[in-house]
């Protein structure tokens, strides 16, 4: 089986050729970087996407927040329902974990917040 | 009297500022009239930013907060909450905050950094009345990453622009139904990873070719209709399709905010709607520079990091006098590809010319000639409008130059 990606490692976006047997990658082709080739292999046999978003904080404001990792793609919605229960405490400085575990990441700010906005 | 104004702390206020310092000036004052550092990245909470200037992932907030821990660390002072309402030809600024009223400043040097703004609907013709629920992009954006609020629930996206098609995917995993975006031409504006990542992940449809020709809902929106266009653009009637929905999102094209600019005097660039620069990105005004989306739109923050210092060095540059041998060569372009930034070459040395095409080619050379001469030529296996091309000219291909004019050439 082939499958074609759009590589979503940079803004070049290579257009990547995979061959696939059985669930296992033969060969990749149309990369351009080894990140690109790592990229088509993790997408056959077990997508990963980085989700950012934003957590209320205690004050009623929002800082941004993203996951430290990559989580599978197919627990976007879930990742997202555990970002909006959480609510943050002030203040808030970039790299702060909001939440642990959360499919195998952290929730960490992107962002500070001081709480003085 | 200030050595260096920067007018706009965004990505290229910041990042000018910064090599301004470097290069010997310590008298910068950065004008701001946001409440914080950082421009539009504050609002851009996803990630993508930084991976030239870093070669790592950055969100939005994370790729400002680099320049902004740099600019704190050198005491590099700026005015925040601080509208610029006029700049004059010498250089005299005209600004106004809460705690200074309405005040002036003489600069030597000024780097105009005020980004751009978005084209809003009156810009596109689309029949009907003027309900409730018709947003540009940029504003669905600070409504959900900044104010907290959710602006629709059935939303139909016009223009494939990359902040399109990250608000495609910001609104659905936040909870909303994105029924389509349409696209005027037959391909996207956007990076192709951001249709794979924000439309093809969520099984949106992505309409190439389509457009909105009629919004429906007299207090708020009901629906939209779209249309397939022909070769020409126009709406083809027997295509008409009629979209429930809350909320149509703008994602039609940015414009370069050149207000300051005409009050200076500053000439524009008829297709970038920014100013006329030099290598250095000295405006047609000696000693007003002008970096970042101010002067074109860029699609990758990285590359405005990095003329904005080329900006900000030169500005030191200027302030400290530095003389160097000058030369008129100016840069042409043959209409595929659409302009040039710099337009001008005014020093002998080594230059990296960005320009951009107006469709998309595949195989093509990058031809540079003065006159009949081919000074250089550059092969792309692909080139299209969304993604800026550059080109490094050397000193010595410069040497014997009187203009220059850079032609596509498809293999």
């Amino acid at each position: 089986m082939e499958r074609k990606l759009t590589c979503i490692i940079c803004p070049l976006g290579c257009d990547l050729t995979v061959k696939l047997e059985n669930n296992t990658v033969l060969e990749v082709s149309g990369f351009t970087c080894p990140r690109g080739k790592a990229y088509a292999e993790t997408e056959c046999t077990n997508p990963l996407r980085t989700v950012t978003s934003t957590v209320r904080c205690s004050d009623g404001s929002l800082v941004s927040v993203k996951t430290d990792k990559p989580i599978p793609k197919e627990k976007m919605a879930q990742c997202m329902a555990r970002i909006n229960q959480a609510v943050a405490t002030l203040p808030i400085a970039i790299g702060d974990v909001i939440l642990e575990d959360v499919f195998g990441s952290r929730i960490v700010a992107t962002q500070n917040n001081t709480g003085n906005a | 009297m200030r050595d260096l104004v920067i007018i706009g702390g965004g990505p290229a206020g910041m990042s000018a500022a910064i090599a301004a310092y470097e290069s010997g000036i310590r008298d910068i004052l950065i004008l701001e009239r946001d409440a914080q550092l950082g421009g539009i990245l504050q609002q851009c909470i996803h990630n993508g930013f930084g991976l030239h200037n870093f070669g790592e992932e950055l969100t939005g907030p994370e790729y400002a907060w680099k320049y902004e821990k740099q600019v704190r660390q050198l005491g590099i002072e700026r005015k925040l909450n601080t509208m610029v309402l006029d700049l004059t030809e010498d250089k005299v600024i005209t600004a106004t905050n809460s705690e200074e009223g309405i005040f002036q400043i003489q600069a030597k040097a000024v780097i105009l950094a005020m980004g751009c703004r978005e084209r809003s609907k009156g810009a596109l013709n689309i029949a009907g009345s003027r309900p409730a629920g018709i947003f540009s992009a940029g504003t669905a954006q600070k409504f959900i990453n900044m104010k907290g609020y959710l602006p629709g629930k059935n939303v139909v996206i016009l223009g494939s622009g990359d902040i399109g098609l990250i608000m495609a995917r910001r609104m659905t995993l936040e909870g909303a139904k994105v029924h389509a975006v349409c696209e005027l031409m037959p391909y996207s504006g956007g990076l192709a990873r951001n249709i794979a990542q924000c439309l093809d992940d969520f099984g949106i449809e992505l309409k190439l070719s389509h457009t909105v020709v009629e919004i429906h809902g007299k207090d708020r929106v009901e629906g939209v209709t779209i249309a397939k266009v022909d070769e020409n653009r126009k709406p083809i009637a027997a295509t008409r399709e009629y979209i429930p929905c809350d909320t149509l999102l703008l994602s039609v094209g940015l414009i370069p905010e050149n207000e300051l600019s005409k009050a200076a005097n500053v000439n524009l660039c008829r297709t970038t709607n920014g100013a006329v620069v030099d290598q250095d990105r000295q405006t047609s005004v000696p000693g007003i520079f002008a970096c970042g989306n101010v002067l074109h739109v860029h699609d990758l923050v990285d590359f405005v990091s990095q003329e904005a210092e080329i900006a900000g060095k030169a500005a030191a540059e200027y302030v400290n006098q530095v003389q160097e041998a000058s030369a008129n060569i100016p840069l042409t372009t043959d209409g595929k590809i659409r302009y040039t930034v710099p337009q001008v070459i005014t020093k002998k040395k080594d230059v990296t010319v960005y320009f951009r095409v107006g469709d998309i080619y595949k195989n093509v050379k990058i031809n540079v000639f003065d006159g009949e001469k081919l000074v250089l030529s550059r092969k792309r296996p692909k080139v299209a409008p969304g993604e800026m091309e550059s080109i490094t000219i050397k000193a010595e291909q410069l040497e014997a130059a009187t203009q220059l004019h850079f032609a596509l050439e498809v293999m």
